[in-house]
Formats: structure tokens, sequence, C-alpha cells
């Protein structure tokens, strides 16, 4: 049973520079939920992959085998490969890619404990890093998940609740320009179930921003 | 500890304008990166706090020869692309490149301090050795330091490497790129002062600290 109220959000923690070898990296837990992203470039890339007036943006999204309570068959899968695919998407739409002609931006995402919204929590974890690495930003990308759960709209959904839920919305938004960059529904809802789940999402996505900006602060300032 | 101005994230609104690090939209101007408004005598300025060295017509740079080429040689030089030495523009005396080994003018892993002339649509990027005091560097050691940390390390009409070579006897280059270049017998004692310097870039008080550890 869920413990929260219907809007209220897990635990959260972020850090960043956690990787040493990165440009820029970042850790970033909802709960049990736990992803290491890191990010390299602007990189010299092959030939025949360079797009002339634009970076190429390469996103990898990956969940360790031990991350779930069944073992997960490790590599690449059908799953991982679309959220790779919408990961990617909603960066693109984020950074100046047009300041990086010809090179690559390798982005990497690691779910190193899985208990619901885990992309969402990759595309948290991925804008840290993208500004923790220098790159050119219209803004610091936020997400969160929302639905329904035995009859109940809420946010920040669990395995749980994501498994037995009626329905689930993730969303990505740039939340200084009030843009949406990823936005993804399964399930039933009405129209006006709907609207309200992003009215509640806005609110949670306005707590997660200044988590965000608290762990960028809190680099620089706490040396 | 006290920072040397307002941290800024991506997306935030702000008034100075830099082409390089800041957009426009609806007549408001956003930052790009995260950086920090430094106000010095009523003007203020952005100055990022990470990323990669972007070339720049003009800047000195600290460069790793990486290929050969029959009529030049290909440099690292710390950016998303190897730049281009043409030998027209390294060497002084004319050589016949069918007769001879440019090998031996410059060989892999040679270290140069070079000057960017040229940067062709972000991608290519021309290096020249035809000015005074750019060569080949022998011997030495290089390490590796954030671009935008560069003008502290040099500081103020190069005080702070003043400072620094004084008090250790050592030869340093500082290229723009973020290469720099040491040799000498207190190798350890630079390294350990540049990183610290990497590290509080931005914290005011900072020449005390080092003339401490100095």
């Amino acid at each position: 049973m869920r413990e929260r109220k219907n809007n209220e959000l897990r635990k959260i923690e972020m850090k960043v520079q956690v990787i040493p070898n990165a440009d820029g990296s970042a850790y970033v837990s909802f709960g049990n939920t736990k992803v290491i992203a890191a990010v390299f470039g602007p990189r010299e890339l092959p030939k025949f992959l360079q797009e002339d007036k634009k970076a190429t943006i390469r996103v990898r999204y990956n969940m360790a085998a031990f991350s779930t309570d069944t073992r997960k068959n490790p590599g690449p899968d059908r799953r991982s490969i679309e959220i790779s695919k919408v990961l990617k998407d909603a960066i693109e739409n984020s950074i100046f890619v047009e300041d990086y002609p010809r090179s690559t931006i390798d982005c990497y995402a690691e779910v190193i404990s899985s208990d619901g919204s885990t992309r969402v929590t990759a595309l948290n974890a991925l804008s840290l890093s993208l500004a923790m690495a220098g790159i050119s930003m219209k803004d610091l990308i936020v997400a969160c998940t929302a639905g329904k759960y035995n009859g109940e709209l809420i946010v920040d959904l669990d395995q749980e609740e994501d498994n037995n839920g009626e329905a689930d919305v993730s969303i990505g938004i740039l939340p200084n320009k009030n843009e949406v960059v990823l936005l993804q529904m399964d399930g039933l809802l009405s129209k006006d179930e709907f609207l309200k789940l992003v009215e509640m999402l806005k609110d949670s996505c306005k707590k997660i921003y200044e988590e965000q900006v608290k762990a960028i602060k809190n680099y620089f300032e706490n040396v | 500890m006290q920072l040397k101005g307002k941290i800024v994230l991506p997306g935030e609104k702000i008034e100075i304008k830099d082409k390089r690090f800041t957009y426009e939209e609806n007549g408001n101007i956003y930052s790009k990166v995260i950086a920090l408004i430094e106000e010095k005598e009523n003007k203020k300025k952005i100055v990022p706090l990470n990323g990669r060295y972007i070339p720049k017509v003009g800047d000195k740079v600290v460069g790793i020869v990486k290929e050969i080429e029959s009529s030049g040689w290909f440099v690292d030089i710390n950016t998303y692309n190897l730049a281009f030495l043409p030998l027209g523009e390294a060497l002084q005396e004319f050589i016949d490149i069918f007769r001879t080994d440019i090998s031996k003018y410059f060989n892999i892993g040679d270290i140069i301090l070079a000057k960017v002339i040229n940067v062709i649509k972000n991608k290519i990027i021309h290096l020249s050795l035809k000015e005074k005091g750019l060569r080949k560097l022998n011997q030495g050691f290089i390490i590796k330091v954030s671009p935008y940390k560069v003008p502290r390390i040099i500081g103020k009409k190069s005080s702070m490497l003043n400072l620094i070579k004084q008090k250790t006897n050592c030869e340093i280059i500082v290229g723009q790129n973020g290469y720099i270049w040491i040799k000498g017998e207190n190798i350890g004692k630079v390294i350990e002062v540049i990183k610290t310097i990497e590290r509080y870039s931005y914290v005011s008080g900072l020449t005390e600290k080092i003339q401490k550890m100095l």
C-alpha cells in the first residue's frame, strides 16, 4: 500500500561529478530507483557518422542484471532500445546541437537499482551530467511520472504502482521555458484525469528542479 | 566558502550578453551553461565553470603530435578534433617532401607550442609555429586542466605563474587549451599547486592560499 500522500515524492538524492573520467556525471535516486549517468563530449566521431550542421547525440540506457528482483538478462533489449530513443529525442530538443557540428555527445545512463520510474530518473541524471559537462543547454531537463492507482491520481510511481496501476504518464519538461520534451502515456485515462495529472506533475517538477539546482550549487559552493 | 560571484544555471535569465555562453529568446537573455557572474569595476562578466576547449584564432596552445601525413602533422590540442600543422607553417627552410622523412622534425608523441591560425566551421583547425617562442618542447611533462581555469593559473599579468616558477624553479608553459607543460625538478609540487588552483579557482582568497602552500 502507498504510504505517501498522493502528490508526495519519494526521497530524492542527487550528487554530481561522481565519475572522474567523464566530462560530466551524476547520481540520482528516487527512493529505491538509483541511476548513474555520465556524459562524454563533444568528441570526435567516425567520418561516416558525422552530421554537417549538428552534433550527433548517442544515448545508452541500460539496466544492470542485478537491478530488479528477478535477474534481468544483460545487454540491450527491445525496451531499453526504445527508452534510449525517447531519451535521445528529449536531450536533442533541449541542447544546442548546432553548436557542435560534426562531433558527438555520448550519454550513458545505468540503472543500478530499479523500483519504477527509471526513465525519468535517468533523464534527471542525464540533465545534471550534461550541465556539468559544460554543454550548451536551453534549460535543465526535469522529469517525473504520475498515474492512476486504485482509482486515485498519484505522482512518482514505484514498481508496484506501475505494475498494478490503471495508467501511467511520464513527462519531461524545461521548467524555465515551459516546454515539454518527453511525454508518454500507458493505460486508460479520461481527458479530465489526464489534465489533472499534468497539473500535479508541474508541481512535482518544480520540487525536482529545486533539488537539481541544489545539487549543482552544492558542488561548487562546498569545495 | 565565499564564491567570487553568483552561480547561474542553464536557462536562467541574466543581463549580460555573450554569444558563446548565452542565447536570446523573446527579447530576454538566458545562460547556456553553468557559469559564474563576476562583477569587476561595475562591469559584469560571465565565466563558465566547466566545458571543453573551443579553439579560437590567435590562441597559443600546447599540443601532442598524433599522426604524420605527407604534408604535415595532426596534433591533439584537447578539443573535439585533431588540429593540422602544415609543413609550410612548421619549418623555416624549404624541403622536398618526396625525398625527406619529415618525422625527423616532429615525431609522434612530440610536444609542441603552437598558435591557432584558422578554424573552419568548427571542424578544421590549422596551427602555425611561425612566431617568436613557438617551438618543439623537449622532454618535460604534460598535465591536463579545464581550459576555463587557465586564466586563474596564469593570474593577473601572469603573477600567479611567475610566483610558481620562482618558488619551484620549474619551467612551465600554459596552453590556452588546458594542457600545461612542466620541466624541472619539482614537478610533483607544481602539479599539486595547479590542481589546488583548479579546485579552488572560483573561491576568493586564492593567492594567499597558494602562497602558503609554496
